[in-house]
Protein backbone atom coordinates (compact mmCIF):
# COMPACT_ATOMS: atom_id res chain seq x y z
CA UNK A 1 0.00 0.00 0.00
CA UNK A 2 2.66 2.44 1.19
CA UNK A 3 3.93 1.46 -2.77
CA UNK A 4 0.46 2.89 -3.87
CA UNK A 5 0.94 6.30 -2.18
CA UNK A 6 4.21 6.95 -2.76
CA UNK A 7 3.26 6.66 -7.08
CA UNK A 8 0.08 8.87 -6.01
CA UNK A 9 2.55 11.43 -4.57
CA UNK A 10 5.18 10.98 -7.23
CA UNK A 11 2.44 11.47 -9.90
CA UNK A 12 1.06 14.67 -8.06
CA UNK A 13 5.07 16.20 -8.24
CA UNK A 14 5.73 14.62 -11.97
CA UNK A 15 2.67 16.43 -13.28
CA UNK A 16 3.26 19.89 -11.04
CA UNK A 17 6.22 19.49 -12.70
CA UNK A 18 5.59 19.59 -16.29
CA UNK A 19 4.62 22.49 -18.33
CA UNK A 20 1.55 20.52 -19.92
CA UNK A 21 0.82 20.19 -23.52
CA UNK A 22 4.04 19.85 -25.73
CA UNK A 23 5.72 18.01 -22.62
CA UNK A 24 8.68 16.05 -23.67
CA UNK A 25 9.55 14.19 -20.70
CA UNK A 26 10.63 10.72 -20.70
CA UNK A 27 9.77 8.85 -17.30
CA UNK A 28 12.92 6.22 -16.67
CA UNK A 29 12.26 3.89 -13.52
CA UNK A 30 15.24 2.23 -12.75
CA UNK A 31 16.74 0.04 -10.63
CA UNK A 32 19.06 1.11 -7.90
CA UNK A 33 22.21 -0.07 -9.35
CA UNK A 34 21.77 1.69 -12.02
CA UNK A 35 21.94 4.91 -10.70
CA UNK A 36 25.17 6.22 -11.65
CA UNK A 37 25.16 4.79 -15.30
CA UNK A 38 21.88 6.27 -15.92
CA UNK A 39 22.62 9.52 -14.76
CA UNK A 40 25.20 9.10 -17.18
CA UNK A 41 23.14 7.67 -20.06
CA UNK A 42 20.28 10.80 -19.22
CA UNK A 43 23.06 13.53 -20.06
CA UNK A 44 24.40 12.06 -23.16
CA UNK A 45 20.76 10.98 -24.42
CA UNK A 46 19.58 14.92 -23.35
CA UNK A 47 22.85 16.12 -25.37
CA UNK A 48 21.46 14.34 -28.15
CA UNK A 49 18.11 15.37 -27.56
CA UNK A 50 17.68 18.23 -26.25
CA UNK A 51 13.85 18.65 -26.67
CA UNK A 52 13.54 15.73 -24.51
CA UNK A 53 13.90 15.71 -20.51
CA UNK A 54 14.37 12.53 -19.63
CA UNK A 55 13.55 11.95 -15.32
CA UNK A 56 15.04 9.01 -13.28
CA UNK A 57 13.57 7.34 -10.59
CA UNK A 58 15.25 5.27 -8.81
CA UNK A 59 14.74 2.33 -6.45
CA UNK A 60 14.85 -1.54 -6.10
CA UNK A 61 13.20 -3.55 -8.50
CA UNK A 62 11.06 -4.47 -6.89
CA UNK A 63 9.39 -1.55 -5.86
CA UNK A 64 9.44 0.14 -8.75
CA UNK A 65 7.15 -2.81 -10.16
CA UNK A 66 4.58 -1.98 -7.43
CA UNK A 67 4.96 1.48 -8.29
CA UNK A 68 4.08 0.54 -12.07
CA UNK A 69 1.56 -2.20 -11.21
CA UNK A 70 -0.30 0.87 -8.98
CA UNK A 71 -0.55 2.99 -11.85
CA UNK A 72 2.63 5.31 -11.51
CA UNK A 73 3.23 7.25 -14.87
CA UNK A 74 6.63 5.57 -16.35
CA UNK A 75 7.57 5.45 -20.01
CA UNK A 76 10.49 2.79 -19.54
CA UNK A 77 11.68 0.34 -16.88
CA UNK A 78 15.12 -0.85 -16.46
CA UNK A 79 15.10 -3.65 -13.94
CA UNK A 80 17.77 -5.47 -11.95
CA UNK A 81 16.60 -9.09 -12.80
CA UNK A 82 14.43 -10.50 -15.23
CA UNK A 83 11.54 -11.75 -12.34
CA UNK A 84 10.22 -7.89 -11.87
CA UNK A 85 9.84 -7.41 -15.61
CA UNK A 86 8.17 -10.57 -15.92
CA UNK A 87 5.82 -10.22 -13.30
CA UNK A 88 4.92 -7.16 -15.21
CA UNK A 89 4.66 -8.39 -18.84
CA UNK A 90 2.40 -11.21 -17.13
CA UNK A 91 0.14 -8.49 -15.94
CA UNK A 92 -0.33 -7.08 -19.70
CA UNK A 93 2.26 -3.91 -18.46
CA UNK A 94 4.71 -3.98 -21.31
CA UNK A 95 4.50 -3.00 -24.45
CA UNK A 96 7.81 -3.58 -26.35
CA UNK A 97 9.45 -6.95 -26.76
CA UNK A 98 11.62 -7.63 -23.14
CA UNK A 99 15.79 -6.70 -24.02
CA UNK A 100 18.44 -7.29 -22.16
CA UNK A 101 21.02 -4.52 -22.13
CA UNK A 102 23.48 -5.09 -19.66
CA UNK A 103 24.97 -7.94 -17.28
CA UNK A 104 26.48 -7.57 -14.16
CA UNK A 105 28.53 -9.97 -11.76
CA UNK A 106 28.62 -10.12 -7.93
CA UNK A 107 31.80 -8.97 -5.99
CA UNK A 108 32.67 -9.07 -2.48
CA UNK A 109 32.35 -5.36 -0.85
CA UNK A 110 34.99 -4.74 1.97
CA UNK A 111 35.41 -0.98 3.80
CA UNK A 112 38.87 0.33 2.36
CA UNK A 113 42.04 -1.53 3.34
CA UNK A 114 40.00 -4.64 4.24
CA UNK A 115 40.31 -4.06 7.36
CA UNK A 116 38.59 -7.71 9.00
CA UNK A 117 40.65 -9.31 6.55
CA UNK A 118 37.58 -11.31 4.65
CA UNK A 119 38.88 -13.21 1.78
CA UNK A 120 36.25 -14.61 0.43
CA UNK A 121 32.10 -16.18 0.71
CA UNK A 122 33.17 -18.35 3.35
CA UNK A 123 33.21 -15.36 5.70
CA UNK A 124 29.79 -14.81 5.17
CA UNK A 125 29.78 -17.95 8.13
CA UNK A 126 31.29 -16.27 10.65
CA UNK A 127 29.54 -15.10 13.35
CA UNK A 128 32.68 -12.96 15.38
CA UNK A 129 32.20 -10.52 11.39
CA UNK A 130 29.27 -8.20 10.89
CA UNK A 131 28.23 -8.83 7.77
CA UNK A 132 25.22 -7.41 5.51
CA UNK A 133 23.53 -8.87 2.40
CA UNK A 134 20.70 -7.15 0.44
CA UNK A 135 17.60 -8.71 1.72
CA UNK A 136 15.54 -11.27 -0.05
CA UNK A 137 13.09 -10.53 -2.62
CA UNK A 138 15.69 -7.63 -3.61
CA UNK A 139 17.44 -8.87 -7.25
CA UNK A 140 21.08 -8.37 -5.03
CA UNK A 141 19.57 -10.15 -2.13
CA UNK A 142 18.75 -13.15 -4.32
CA UNK A 143 21.85 -13.02 -6.29
CA UNK A 144 24.00 -13.53 -3.45
CA UNK A 145 22.55 -16.19 -1.77
CA UNK A 146 22.08 -18.12 -4.69
CA UNK A 147 26.60 -17.69 -4.99
CA UNK A 148 26.33 -18.46 -1.32
CA UNK A 149 24.34 -21.68 -1.85
CA UNK A 150 26.86 -22.70 -4.43
CA UNK A 151 29.71 -22.16 -2.72
CA UNK A 152 27.70 -24.16 0.05
CA UNK A 153 28.50 -21.48 2.35
CA UNK A 154 24.85 -20.93 4.62
CA UNK A 155 25.52 -17.34 5.92
CA UNK A 156 24.79 -15.41 9.00
CA UNK A 157 24.16 -12.22 8.09
CA UNK A 158 23.59 -9.16 10.51
CA UNK A 159 21.41 -7.25 8.16
CA UNK A 160 19.23 -7.77 5.37
CA UNK A 161 19.11 -4.28 3.71
CA UNK A 162 16.33 -2.80 1.39
CA UNK A 163 18.58 -1.98 -1.36
CA UNK A 164 22.35 -2.54 -2.68
CA UNK A 165 23.06 1.27 -1.93
CA UNK A 166 22.36 0.70 1.38
CA UNK A 167 24.15 -2.22 1.98
CA UNK A 168 27.18 -0.01 0.04
CA UNK A 169 26.44 3.00 2.51
CA UNK A 170 27.12 0.94 5.97
CA UNK A 171 30.17 -1.23 4.24
CA UNK A 172 31.75 2.34 2.94
CA UNK A 173 31.64 3.55 6.61
CA UNK A 174 33.27 0.84 7.90
CA UNK A 175 30.07 -0.27 9.93
CA UNK A 176 29.75 -4.06 8.59
CA UNK A 177 32.84 -5.92 7.14
CA UNK A 178 31.43 -7.44 4.24
CA UNK A 179 28.74 -7.32 1.94
CA UNK A 180 27.55 -8.78 -1.28
CA UNK A 181 27.41 -6.57 -3.95
CA UNK A 182 27.37 -5.58 -7.93
CA UNK A 183 30.95 -5.20 -9.50
CA UNK A 184 29.74 -2.23 -10.85
CA UNK A 185 29.28 -1.06 -7.62
CA UNK A 186 32.67 -1.47 -6.39
CA UNK A 187 34.39 -0.26 -9.67
CA UNK A 188 32.83 3.11 -8.64
CA UNK A 189 35.25 4.90 -6.88
CA UNK A 190 32.58 7.23 -5.44
CA UNK A 191 31.31 4.41 -3.50
CA UNK A 192 34.78 4.05 -1.34
CA UNK A 193 34.63 0.59 -0.91
CA UNK A 194 37.59 -2.12 -2.04
CA UNK A 195 36.67 -5.21 -3.68
CA UNK A 196 37.45 -8.89 -3.33
CA UNK A 197 36.95 -11.49 -6.69
CA UNK A 198 34.17 -14.00 -6.11
CA UNK A 199 35.73 -17.09 -8.16
CA UNK A 200 33.65 -18.00 -11.60
CA UNK A 201 32.13 -21.06 -10.44
CA UNK A 202 30.60 -19.79 -7.80
CA UNK A 203 29.54 -16.26 -9.35
CA UNK A 204 25.97 -15.39 -10.57
CA UNK A 205 25.41 -13.50 -13.60
CA UNK A 206 22.69 -10.44 -13.30
CA UNK A 207 20.68 -10.14 -16.31
CA UNK A 208 19.48 -6.48 -16.63
CA UNK A 209 16.73 -5.80 -19.05
CA UNK A 210 14.47 -2.78 -20.52
CA UNK A 211 11.28 -2.36 -21.72
CA UNK A 212 8.76 0.73 -22.71
CA UNK A 213 5.46 0.48 -20.96
CA UNK A 214 2.32 -0.10 -22.10
CA UNK A 215 0.75 2.90 -20.14
CA UNK A 216 3.20 5.35 -21.23
CA UNK A 217 2.97 9.04 -21.65
CA UNK A 218 5.12 9.40 -24.10
CA UNK A 219 5.76 6.42 -26.67
CA UNK A 220 7.80 8.38 -28.77
CA UNK A 221 10.18 9.35 -26.03
CA UNK A 222 10.25 6.25 -24.53
CA UNK A 223 11.22 3.96 -27.73
CA UNK A 224 13.82 6.72 -28.54
CA UNK A 225 15.46 6.51 -25.01
CA UNK A 226 15.64 2.33 -25.05
CA UNK A 227 17.23 2.37 -28.77
CA UNK A 228 19.83 4.82 -27.15
CA UNK A 229 20.64 2.64 -24.49
CA UNK A 230 21.19 -0.43 -26.72
CA UNK A 231 22.82 1.99 -29.13
CA UNK A 232 27.02 2.02 -29.47
CA UNK A 233 26.69 5.01 -27.03
CA UNK A 234 24.79 3.60 -24.20
CA UNK A 235 26.98 0.14 -24.35
CA UNK A 236 29.85 2.60 -24.19
CA UNK A 237 28.90 4.24 -21.16
CA UNK A 238 27.24 1.04 -19.72
CA UNK A 239 31.12 -0.66 -20.38
CA UNK A 240 32.80 2.13 -18.31
CA UNK A 241 31.03 1.21 -15.62
CA UNK A 242 31.83 -2.21 -15.48
CA UNK A 243 29.08 -3.94 -16.97
CA UNK A 244 29.11 -6.53 -19.26
CA UNK A 245 26.88 -5.38 -22.63
CA UNK A 246 25.98 -8.64 -24.45
CA UNK B 1 -37.70 18.14 27.40
CA UNK B 2 -35.48 17.68 23.85
CA UNK B 3 -37.16 20.64 21.75
CA UNK B 4 -35.13 23.48 23.34
CA UNK B 5 -32.14 21.48 22.49
CA UNK B 6 -32.82 20.76 19.03
CA UNK B 7 -33.89 24.36 18.11
CA UNK B 8 -30.83 25.81 19.39
CA UNK B 9 -28.93 23.56 17.58
CA UNK B 10 -30.91 24.24 14.03
CA UNK B 11 -29.97 27.81 15.01
CA UNK B 12 -26.29 27.93 16.10
CA UNK B 13 -25.06 24.84 14.26
CA UNK B 14 -21.55 24.87 12.94
CA UNK B 15 -21.04 26.83 9.50
CA UNK B 16 -21.49 24.66 6.74
CA UNK B 17 -17.83 25.88 5.34
CA UNK B 18 -16.28 24.86 8.12
CA UNK B 19 -18.16 21.40 8.19
CA UNK B 20 -17.08 20.55 4.82
CA UNK B 21 -13.10 21.64 5.15
CA UNK B 22 -13.09 19.56 8.52
CA UNK B 23 -15.13 16.33 6.33
CA UNK B 24 -11.95 17.01 3.82
CA UNK B 25 -9.11 17.07 6.78
CA UNK B 26 -10.96 14.02 7.63
CA UNK B 27 -10.58 12.28 3.72
CA UNK B 28 -6.75 13.04 4.51
CA UNK B 29 -6.70 10.41 7.26
CA UNK B 30 -9.13 8.12 6.21
CA UNK B 31 -8.83 7.59 2.69
CA UNK B 32 -5.55 5.93 3.01
CA UNK B 33 -6.86 3.44 5.78
CA UNK B 34 -9.97 2.66 3.19
CA UNK B 35 -7.56 1.36 0.42
CA UNK B 36 -5.64 -0.89 3.22
CA UNK B 37 -8.75 -2.27 4.17
CA UNK B 38 -10.33 -2.63 0.67
CA UNK B 39 -6.44 -4.73 -0.05
CA UNK B 40 -6.47 -6.90 3.26
CA UNK B 41 -6.60 -10.49 2.53
CA UNK B 42 -9.17 -11.05 5.51
CA UNK B 43 -9.56 -14.85 4.63
CA UNK B 44 -5.51 -15.99 5.94
CA UNK B 45 -5.42 -12.91 7.96
CA UNK B 46 -4.64 -15.33 11.15
CA UNK B 47 -2.57 -17.37 9.26
CA UNK B 48 -0.54 -14.37 8.01
CA UNK B 49 -0.11 -12.89 11.35
CA UNK B 50 1.23 -16.01 13.14
CA UNK B 51 4.34 -16.49 11.16
CA UNK B 52 7.66 -16.44 12.97
CA UNK B 53 8.25 -13.05 11.30
CA UNK B 54 5.71 -11.14 12.31
CA UNK B 55 5.59 -12.93 16.24
CA UNK B 56 9.62 -11.33 16.24
CA UNK B 57 8.64 -8.18 14.66
CA UNK B 58 5.61 -7.57 17.08
CA UNK B 59 7.37 -8.17 19.92
CA UNK B 60 10.74 -6.47 18.92
CA UNK B 61 8.60 -3.25 18.30
CA UNK B 62 6.89 -3.32 21.87
CA UNK B 63 10.32 -4.16 23.44
CA UNK B 64 11.62 -1.27 21.50
CA UNK B 65 9.16 1.67 21.56
CA UNK B 66 7.93 0.98 25.29
CA UNK B 67 12.24 1.22 25.95
CA UNK B 68 12.66 3.98 24.10
CA UNK B 69 9.58 5.65 25.77
CA UNK B 70 10.79 5.05 29.48
CA UNK B 71 14.44 6.46 28.48
CA UNK B 72 12.68 9.46 26.97
CA UNK B 73 10.99 9.98 30.46
CA UNK B 74 13.70 9.68 32.23
CA UNK B 75 15.98 11.84 30.54
CA UNK B 76 13.27 14.31 28.46
CA UNK B 77 11.47 15.34 31.55
CA UNK B 78 14.12 17.18 33.25
CA UNK B 79 15.17 18.69 29.94
CA UNK B 80 12.09 19.83 29.60
CA UNK B 81 12.22 21.57 32.76
CA UNK B 82 15.24 23.09 32.50
CA UNK B 83 13.98 24.17 29.29
CA UNK B 84 11.19 25.34 30.72
CA UNK B 85 12.46 26.69 34.18
CA UNK B 86 16.09 28.06 33.98
CA UNK B 87 17.02 30.48 31.75
CA UNK B 88 20.56 29.31 30.38
CA UNK B 89 22.41 30.84 27.97
CA UNK B 90 21.95 29.22 24.28
CA UNK B 91 18.77 27.94 25.91
CA UNK B 92 17.00 29.08 22.17
CA UNK B 93 20.07 27.11 20.69
CA UNK B 94 19.32 24.23 22.81
CA UNK B 95 15.73 24.36 22.43
CA UNK B 96 16.04 24.21 18.91
CA UNK B 97 18.48 20.90 18.95
CA UNK B 98 16.14 18.64 21.07
CA UNK B 99 13.53 19.54 18.20
CA UNK B 100 15.29 19.27 15.56
CA UNK B 101 14.43 15.08 15.02
CA UNK B 102 10.78 16.26 14.72
CA UNK B 103 11.68 18.01 11.36
CA UNK B 104 15.09 16.26 9.97
CA UNK B 105 13.96 13.19 7.85
CA UNK B 106 14.54 9.88 10.18
CA UNK B 107 17.16 8.93 7.66
CA UNK B 108 18.71 11.49 7.96
CA UNK B 109 19.00 10.84 11.97
CA UNK B 110 19.69 7.62 11.28
CA UNK B 111 22.82 7.91 9.18
CA UNK B 112 23.92 10.95 11.88
CA UNK B 113 23.54 8.39 14.40
CA UNK B 114 25.57 6.01 12.11
CA UNK B 115 28.38 8.54 12.14
CA UNK B 116 28.37 9.48 15.57
CA UNK B 117 27.59 6.10 17.72
CA UNK B 118 28.79 3.28 15.08
CA UNK B 119 31.97 1.31 15.27
CA UNK B 120 33.72 3.83 13.51
CA UNK B 121 32.45 7.00 14.34
CA UNK B 122 33.57 9.46 16.39
CA UNK B 123 32.12 8.30 19.82
CA UNK B 124 31.57 4.42 18.79
CA UNK B 125 35.21 3.88 18.16
CA UNK B 126 36.20 4.79 21.42
CA UNK B 127 33.10 3.12 22.79
CA UNK B 128 33.98 -0.39 20.91
CA UNK B 129 37.83 -0.01 21.92
CA UNK B 130 36.75 0.46 25.58
CA UNK B 131 33.81 -2.10 26.04
CA UNK B 132 33.06 -4.19 22.62
CA UNK B 133 30.13 -2.48 22.53
CA UNK B 134 28.46 -2.13 18.76
CA UNK B 135 25.37 -0.34 18.83
CA UNK B 136 24.45 -0.74 14.59
CA UNK B 137 22.43 -3.85 13.55
CA UNK B 138 21.93 -4.73 17.45
CA UNK B 139 18.47 -4.08 19.58
CA UNK B 140 20.14 -1.24 21.34
CA UNK B 141 20.84 0.42 18.32
CA UNK B 142 16.63 -0.09 17.22
CA UNK B 143 15.97 1.59 20.84
CA UNK B 144 18.30 4.80 20.24
CA UNK B 145 17.13 5.27 16.83
CA UNK B 146 13.37 5.15 18.50
CA UNK B 147 14.45 7.78 21.33
CA UNK B 148 15.96 9.90 18.91
CA UNK B 149 12.73 10.79 16.99
CA UNK B 150 10.24 10.18 19.87
CA UNK B 151 11.92 11.89 22.60
CA UNK B 152 11.11 15.26 21.70
CA UNK B 153 7.46 14.76 21.21
CA UNK B 154 7.82 13.95 25.08
CA UNK B 155 10.06 17.70 25.43
CA UNK B 156 7.67 20.15 23.74
CA UNK B 157 4.44 18.70 25.71
CA UNK B 158 6.06 18.95 28.92
CA UNK B 159 7.84 22.19 28.33
CA UNK B 160 4.20 23.42 26.88
CA UNK B 161 2.36 22.11 30.28
CA UNK B 162 5.35 24.05 32.48
CA UNK B 163 5.37 26.96 30.60
CA UNK B 164 1.74 27.73 31.19
CA UNK B 165 1.21 26.39 34.54
CA UNK B 166 -0.07 28.35 37.18
CA UNK B 167 3.35 29.13 39.19
CA UNK B 168 1.31 30.56 42.05
CA UNK B 169 0.53 26.78 43.37
CA UNK B 170 4.31 26.17 43.26
CA UNK B 171 5.02 29.63 44.95
CA UNK B 172 2.36 29.13 47.70
CA UNK B 173 3.74 25.86 48.05
CA UNK B 174 7.32 27.02 48.45
CA UNK B 175 6.42 29.62 51.10
CA UNK B 176 4.99 27.11 53.37
CA UNK B 177 7.96 25.24 54.18
CA UNK B 178 8.35 22.79 50.70
CA UNK B 179 11.61 21.82 49.31
CA UNK B 180 12.31 22.58 45.89
CA UNK B 181 12.40 18.85 45.12
CA UNK B 182 9.51 18.25 46.87
CA UNK B 183 7.31 21.10 45.24
CA UNK B 184 8.30 18.89 41.82
CA UNK B 185 7.32 15.83 43.05
CA UNK B 186 3.78 16.83 44.55
CA UNK B 187 2.65 20.24 43.05
CA UNK B 188 4.19 20.67 39.24
CA UNK B 189 4.06 17.12 38.42
CA UNK B 190 1.10 16.54 39.62
CA UNK B 191 -0.46 19.35 37.99
CA UNK B 192 1.08 18.27 34.36
CA UNK B 193 -0.10 15.19 34.13
CA UNK B 194 -2.71 14.92 31.30
CA UNK B 195 0.35 16.58 29.37
CA UNK B 196 2.58 14.33 30.69
CA UNK B 197 0.70 10.99 29.96
CA UNK B 198 -0.20 12.46 26.76
CA UNK B 199 3.87 13.24 26.17
CA UNK B 200 4.76 9.70 26.66
CA UNK B 201 1.69 8.27 24.62
CA UNK B 202 2.62 10.34 21.28
CA UNK B 203 6.27 9.66 22.11
CA UNK B 204 5.52 5.89 22.37
CA UNK B 205 3.32 6.19 19.15
CA UNK B 206 6.28 7.66 17.38
CA UNK B 207 8.85 5.32 18.69
CA UNK B 208 6.57 2.17 17.22
CA UNK B 209 6.16 3.85 13.63
CA UNK B 210 9.88 4.72 13.35
CA UNK B 211 11.82 3.46 10.47
CA UNK B 212 13.95 5.37 8.80
CA UNK B 213 16.20 6.09 11.88
CA UNK B 214 16.19 2.34 12.50
CA UNK B 215 17.06 0.85 8.97
CA UNK B 216 19.82 3.33 8.40
CA UNK B 217 21.17 3.29 11.98
CA UNK B 218 20.44 -0.35 12.91
CA UNK B 219 20.08 -2.62 9.91
CA UNK B 220 17.50 -5.02 9.66
CA UNK B 221 17.79 -8.30 11.16
CA UNK B 222 14.37 -10.64 12.25
CA UNK B 223 14.92 -11.00 15.79
CA UNK B 224 17.32 -8.20 16.69
CA UNK B 225 16.71 -5.51 14.50
CA UNK B 226 13.56 -5.80 11.89
CA UNK B 227 10.55 -3.98 13.95
CA UNK B 228 6.63 -3.75 12.62
CA UNK B 229 7.61 -1.31 10.19
CA UNK B 230 10.67 -2.68 8.79
CA UNK B 231 8.74 -5.89 8.37
CA UNK B 232 6.30 -3.82 6.72
CA UNK B 233 8.95 -2.64 3.65
CA UNK B 234 10.85 -5.76 3.88
CA UNK B 235 7.34 -7.41 2.85
CA UNK B 236 6.23 -5.15 0.59
CA UNK B 237 9.06 -6.10 -2.29
CA UNK B 238 8.30 -9.87 -1.48
CA UNK B 239 4.99 -10.67 -0.06
CA UNK B 240 2.24 -8.39 -0.32
CA UNK B 241 -0.30 -10.36 1.53
CA UNK B 242 1.81 -10.29 4.63
CA UNK B 243 2.63 -6.58 4.68
CA UNK B 244 -0.81 -5.54 4.29
CA UNK B 245 -1.53 -7.74 7.60
CA UNK B 246 1.01 -6.31 9.38
CA UNK B 247 0.36 -2.51 7.96
CA UNK B 248 -3.26 -3.39 9.71
CA UNK B 249 -2.26 -4.57 12.77
CA UNK B 250 0.19 -1.42 13.32
CA UNK B 251 -3.46 0.60 12.53
CA UNK B 252 -5.27 -1.62 15.17
CA UNK B 253 -2.59 -1.34 17.70
CA UNK B 254 -2.00 2.35 17.62
CA UNK B 255 -5.60 3.27 17.45
CA UNK B 256 -6.54 0.79 20.35
CA UNK B 257 -3.96 2.32 22.67
CA UNK B 258 -4.66 6.06 21.21
CA UNK B 259 -8.30 5.92 21.90
CA UNK B 260 -8.51 3.85 24.75
CA UNK B 261 -5.93 6.11 26.65
CA UNK B 262 -7.64 9.02 25.54
CA UNK B 263 -10.63 8.10 26.83
CA UNK B 264 -8.97 7.14 30.41
CA UNK B 265 -6.61 9.52 30.95
CA UNK B 266 -5.80 11.57 28.65
CA UNK B 267 -8.28 14.36 28.84
CA UNK B 268 -6.71 17.86 27.48
CA UNK B 269 -7.70 20.50 30.19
Amino acid sequence: MSGRVASALLAGVLSACSPGGASAEVLVSAAASLTDVFAEIEDAFETANPAVDVILNVAGSATLREQITAGAPADVFASADLRNITVLSEDGAIKSGITVFATNQLEIAVPPGNPAGVSGLADFERTDLLVGLCAPGVPCGDFARSALQLAGVTPAPDTNEPNVRALLTKIAAGELDAGIVYTTDVVAAANGVDGVMIPASHNVTAQYPVATLIDSPNPEGAAAFVAFVLSPSGRSILAEHGFGVP
Amino acid sequence: MDRPTVTKRGVSGPPLVIVLLAAVGLAVFVVPLFGLLVQTPWGGLARLLSSDVVLDAIRLSLVSSIAATVISAVVGVPLAWLLARVDFPGRALVRGLVLLPLVLPPVVGGAALLFALGRRGVVGEPLYEMTGLVLPFSTWGVILAATFVSMPFLVITVEGALNSLDRRYEGAAASLGAKRGAVLRRITLPLIRPSLVAGLVLAWARALGEFGATITFAGNLQGRTQTLPLAVFVALESDRDTAIALSLLMVVISLTVLVVLRSRWWRPS
